[in-house]
């Protein structure tokens, strides 16, 4: 008989739903119906049933090609390897469970290296603005039941979080707001005419770039200031934004989604620091909440738990043994990279191959690399060793922080292909190999 | 004043963290001893004799102690990082964090410094001949007090976030600069005597800035109130003064409301 597992959590996007409905087979083994799941979260499930995964470590040989190795002999390379390097750098983690990253924060502090996750490329300057600023920020269970208005910021959730606006955001009913959608205004900023533009009650076209002066001409406005206000600002009309700034006065309450929109463009943390003054701002006249769209459905996690380990999210340089040190711009991985300030590198659970910049990934490309991924992708192509792993969400369980930073236990739903370690497991026995190693005083 | 000449002698293979290279570590010091001195590639632990050979003499104090860097230490970081007293010449371009948290003496770059030139610095000079990158006397991460006292004088252009979260001391560049210039600043003073792309004064409290070219895109929170005369670096010359941020919080002193200031060039 299939068995059906309710309430299984989605390993793909930043809104980590966990009302999934997962129909596995007789055996365990595979995946017959996913329900509640948007189209790319489906893909996921699909591919850890697939016939094609990897189930060996494969090893660069010297004429190229891929050689399969045992997991034991991959284990005692990269804990080698990470011991004679001067400052490997481990980097990624959009894709694992917190045990996995707590075990990498282990890995990394015997071995003396950088750690360092996506938010790299992608909300780290929301942590350097948070570190500002602050973050006066809610649950997506508290925007479900109270927020009235939505203001979506650099961000596409039509596309990039596609259940984020159906199950946190504009439709659902919840306590206090049992007419969903009809009840909400929904405010986008964004250049472009998005999908999500499309269901906005108000489409500010700010020019890009220019976020900075939009933020700080409602700051004006809050501070009652708004007849100082050019006619225009960052391509917005003035009228428009004094309608705009009145909307959000008189919100019961409100909550700023902002994306890449604000974290890559000109200013980076900066737009996110103004932004999170005009919610300090906002707050004054009414409730008003801000929450960054995080990407994966875990990259949460690592900022949690090397915050709790470190004292810091990303970046980390734990180089000194006795301290961490952590200052993007120096230790964050594209500009080591691209610096070449790093000797060894390993991928984990990301894509650095495709993400990085060429320069970058030509840097790092002259050192050992290793990727550690259930999957083939450009990295691991390029690797000169490749370690499969579990899917986490698929075949090992784990916790899971949603982009609210609250922590939700994903489930494993079918077994993983024979022999093939969680990241838990391998970077637990790395960490263990090396200490070995280090006793026997081969390193 | 005793100098010690420090001169390269072999290049790390990835970048070295010179964070001993300061008068008052080198004062009272043999020049065996100063070479025995830490340095850091990585997680390796290097003496600086291992990258260096040492000429000269220190003097008995920081304050009597000159240090010259002589070749390409572009590859090297944290000169003169926590220095209080005496003089750093280096004699080439070289990386981030020169000058660091310094409260006191003298560097002079006869070339380029990096990122985070100054940052968090609370008194003496420095002087870069070339370039500088981002963060000139910005606050660390984290921090609410960036620089708060002393002078960075940048000959060429630099990036962006020039006195970040200043409380005091003076910034002047004398080329452009980017983006984010005394952005969150509670006081001090940079002048840009070239021209800024933008956000000068974003989030500012208090603070002076003179611009002498063009701000291309002014921020909407600060209104002209006047045209002032006034002096600055040894000339005057005469400024549209601009209050703001208005959209920022403002505090008040003796009943009046104390504003940032932006003084743009006629
Ligand atoms: S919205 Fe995201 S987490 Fe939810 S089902 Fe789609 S991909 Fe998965």
């Amino acid at each position: 008989m299939p068995k059906v597992i309710e309430n299984v959590g989605c390993p793909y996007c930043g809104c980590s739903c966990d009302d999934v409905r997962v129909t596995v087979s007789d055996d365990g083994k595979d995946i017959l119906e996913v329900e509640n799941v948007c189209a790319i979260g489906t893909e996921i499930f699909k591919h850890g049933c697939s016939k094609d995964r990897i189930k060996l470590p494969r090893m660069r040989q010297p004429d190229g090609s891929m050689k399969d190795i045992s997991y034991e002999e991959a284990i005692d390379w990269t804990a080698r390897h990470l011991l004679k390097a001067k400052k490997p750098l481990m980097y990624g983690f959009g894709s694992t469970n917190c045990e996995g990253q707590a075990a990498a924060a282990r890995v990394m502090e015997i071995a003396g290296g950088m750690l360092d996750n996506c938010a790299t490329i992608c909300h780290g300057p929301s942590f350097l603005a948070i570190f500002d600023n602050g973050y006066p920020t809610c649950t997506l269970g508290e925007v479900k039941n109270r927020a009235d208005v939505i203001v979506y910021w650099g961000s596409n959730p039509a596309h990039a979080h596609p259940r984020h606006m159906s199950r946190y955001s504009i439709f659902p009913r919840g306590f206090f707001t049992g007419k969903g959608q009809k009840k909400r205004t929904v405010i986008v900023i964004d250049p472009r005419f998005t999908d999500t533009a499309n269901v906005a009650d108000y489409h500010l076209q700010i020019k890009q770039g220019h976020d900075y002066e939009l933020f700080n001409a409602f700051r004006m406005v809050i501070q009652g200031h708004g007849n100082d206000l050019p006619d225009e600002v960052a391509g917005v009309k003035k009228e428009q934004i004094l309608e705009v700034a009145e909307i959000m006065k008189n919100a019961r309450f409100g909550t700023v989604f902002f994306g890449m929109g604000l974290t890559h463009s000109d200013g980076r943390n900066h737009n996110i620091d103004i932004a999170i003054s005009l919610t300090r701002d906002l707050n004054k006249v009414s409730k008003w909440t801000i929450m960054a769209m995080r990407g994966h459905y875990n990259i949460t996690g690592p900022g949690v738990v090397w915050s709790w380990t470190f004292g810091f999210p990303y970046c980390l340089d734990l180089t000194k043994q006795n301290h961490a040190h952590m200052n993007p711009g120096e230790t964050s991985s594209v500009d080591m990279a691209m610096r070449d300030e790093v000797d060894m590198f390993i991928n984990i659970g990301t894509d650095a191959g495709a993400h990085f910049p060429i320069p970058a990934v030509k840097h790092l490309k002259k050192h050992p690399w290793v990727t550690i991924d259930p999957s083939i992708n450009m990295a691991s192509e390029i690797s000169d060793l490749h370690i499969p792993v579990c899917i986490c969400g698929v075949d090992v369980g784990g916790i899971v922080y949603r982009m609210d930073n609250v922590p939700i236990q994903f489930r494993k739903v079918i077994e993983p292909p024979e022999g093939v370690m969680d990241d838990e497991t391998l970077l637990n026995k790395i960490a263990d190999r090396m200490e070995e190693l280090k006793a026997k005083g081969e390193a | 004043m005793e100098t010690v000449t420090m001169t390269l002698t072999s290049q790390p293979e990835l970048f070295l963290e010179c964070y001993n290279v300061t008068p008052d570590q080198f004062a009272g010091k043999s020049l065996a001893e100063i070479a025995a001195l830490p340095a850091h590639e990585g997680k390796i632990q290097w003496k600086l004799g291992d990258f260096f050979k040492f000429d000269g003499k220190a003097g008995e104090t920081a304050a009597d102690t000159k240090i010259v860097v002589n070749g390409d230490v572009r590859r090297m970081k944290r000169f003169g990082q926590k220095m209080s007293a005496g003089e750093i010449v280096i004699n080439n371009d070289t990386d981030m964090y020169i000058g660091g948290w310094m409260t006191g003496g003298k560097i002079t770059v006869k070339g380029n410094a990096d990122s985070f030139l100054g940052i968090a610095m609370e008194g003496g000079e420095i002087l870069i001949e070339g370039d500088a990158q981002n963060h000139v006397g910005s606050a660390y991460r984290g921090d609410w007090r960036g620089m708060s006292g002393g002078l960075i004088r940048v000959k060429g252009k630099a990036g962006n976030d020039i006195g970040t979260a200043m409380t005091g001391g003076t910034i002047i560049i004398e080329g452009d600069a980017f983006i984010h210039v005394l952005t969150h600043a509670e006081g001090g003073t940079v002048i840009i005597k070239g021209d800024v792309e933008g956000r000068v004064g974003g989030q500012m409290v208090k603070g002076d800035a003179y611009i002498f070219g063009n701000i291309l895109y002014p921020l909407p929170g600060f209104k002209k109130i006047a045209t002032v005369e006034k002096e600055v670096d040894g000339a005057t010359y005469t400024f549209d003064q601009f209050i703001g941020d208005l959209g920022e919080r403002k505090t008040k002193k003796k009943g009046e409301i104390i504003y940032g200031n932006i003084y743009l060039k006629k």
